[in-house]
């Protein structure tokens, strides 16, 4: 693209912040505007539920870029403003505060938000999306008050081992009977529900919540099987949902996040790309549209933006092995491809305690392999991509993770 | 010629590194990053930029 091109990146969090330094690596000269609608100076969610919320990470630790880097790579912020409107045929995005910004290549980065809490409380009841929930619920957590957290998935059970280890008594609820085996399967599940109750963390597992009433310190939790349990802070991880509102009438197919081809490219429009939790792209492999909300599947995305707008003529696709970590209590628990869609899996190492360290490989009915899921193991994580990135089958994934010379002691 | 940095302190073993260039990051047994080079071609700096980049705790540095 010539140098007088104009990049303009909507959304400020890591897919928005990768793709505009991307840009810079993949050569392109062009002006590049990063919006956010936050006026916070762009930060990392991961640590949100973790250590930051712990306190054992400040704001500096979180950042993703500082003012000084985005004048290194000649990115021009515009933080603090949202976007409305984007006007595809007339190539320009409409701004709150007034102000339009036109474009050659437009890179759509909203990103998702917190499903909000369904149940009307004044007060006392978070969600952790951003780093102002983060520090709202911090503050919370200082209180020596019981903590209820509403949903098992992982940013639930990452906040419930953060809360328990600032010495809150916790309780989790879900309506599933084994949260985290919606990702890792029942048995496998299994494991995450002894992780809560071996760090003295309570579990009403298969129970929905009915309401959540009262003021913060002083919260009730009724539950569908009739118990009510009393909180100071109730935390509700019910997932998110993807920023695309402001799509609305853009003309773009915005379906459940922006529609887009294996090159991260909007349907309707190749000079329109959609990047991170926002985009629900052609996934090569499995030949349908998936939406995907991991960390490192928004950096993927946003290289492949970022390489495609550079170099149209070698327009890469974004076929990934999906990734996903999370950090509970003890467990560094890592997860390679789609074990949701296998039919059989093995366990390597050991699965137990403290002292975990441990594979799950994961097969279907061909053989092929589907997955691997590590605790305390990240070399076994790393060879389990490799495995997936190339395809192999179940087989010599046992046989190559079994030979790992730390598989079953630590 | 760009050189290579990692801090090994850091480093969680997320392995994301090793995604983007296999040729230049592996892991030990104990899930710490191992650097394969300590300096690259230039030609090569915009792909080990990415790759240090996606490392979810800023454990890799490419230094001018």
């Amino acid at each position: 693209m010539a140098s007088s091109k104009v990049v303009v990146i909507v959304g400020s969090s890591v897919a928005g912040v990768r793709c505009a330094q991307a840009l810079r690596s993949e050569g392109f000269p062009g002006r590049v505007v990063l919006v956010g609608e936050e006026s916070e100076l762009p930060y990392d969610k991961p640590p949100l539920s973790k250590q930051f919320l712990a306190g054992d990470w400040d704001t500096d630790r979180v950042s993703l870029l500082t003012a000084e880097r985005a004048v290194e790579l000649d990115v021009e912020l515009r933080l603090g403003v949202a976007a409305q409107r984007l006007d595809v045929a007339g190539r320009r995005v409409y701004l709150a505060d007034g102000l339009a910004l036109d474009w050659d290549a437009v890179v759509l980065a909203t990103g998702a938000a917190a499903r909000p809490s369904p149940w009307p409380a004044i007060s006392g009841v978070h969600v952790i999306r951003t780093l102002s929930d983060a520090r709202a619920l911090r503050a919370d957590l200082d209180a020596d008050a019981q903590v209820v957290v509403v949903g098992g998935g992982f940013i639930g059970a990452e906040v419930a081992a953060t809360a328990s280890a600032l010495g809150r008594k916790v309780t989790v609820v879900d309506p599933l009977r084994t949260p985290i085996g919606r990702v890792v399967g029942t048995s496998v599940g299994e494991y995450f529900t002894s992780l809560h109750h071996r760090h003295g963390v309570r579990t009403r597992f298969g129970v929905g919540v009915t309401s959540v009433s009262g003021t913060a310190g002083n919260l009730i939790v009724a539950l569908s099987d009739g118990a009510e349990l009393s909180a100071g802070t109730v935390v509700v991880g019910i997932g998110a949902r993807p920023n695309d509102g402001w799509l609305i009438g853009s003309g773009l197919l915005v379906e459940n996040g922006v529609t887009c081809d294996e090159y991260c490219r909007s349907v309707d429009a190749p000079d329109v790309y959609a990047i991170g939790d926002l985009a629900r792209w052609f996934r090569p492999g499995l030949d349908q549209h998936v939406r995907v909300e991991h960390w490192t599947n928004a950096v993927e995305t946003a290289v492949v933006a970022a390489h495609n707008i550079a170099h149209p003529d070698d327009l890469r696709a974004h076929a990934p092995v999906e990734y996903v970590w999370s950090d509970q209590y003890d467990w560094k628990v890592q997860i390679v491809g789609r074990p949701a869609m296998s039919t059989r899996h093995e366990l390597i190492g050991s699965w137990d305690g403290a002292s975990a360290r441990g594979a799950a490989v994961y097969s279907d009915d061909s053989g092929q392999l589907r997955g691997v899921v590590t605790v305390n193991w990240p070399k076994a994580l790393v060879v389990g991509r490799r495995l997936m990135s190339t395809g192999e089958t179940f087989d010599e994934a046992m046989a190559q993770l079994g030979a790992l010379p730390s598989a079953g002691t630590r | 010629m760009p050189r290579l940095l990692a801090d090994v302190e850091v480093c969680q073993g997320y392995g994301n590194c090793i995604t983007g260039a296999p040729d230049v990051y592996d892991i030990d047994d104990d899930g710490k990053v191992v650097l394969l080079k300590v300096e690259i071609a230039e030609p090569d700096r915009g792909r080990v930029e990415e790759a240090a980049r996606s490392c979810p705790v800023n454990a890799l540095t490419v230094l001018d």
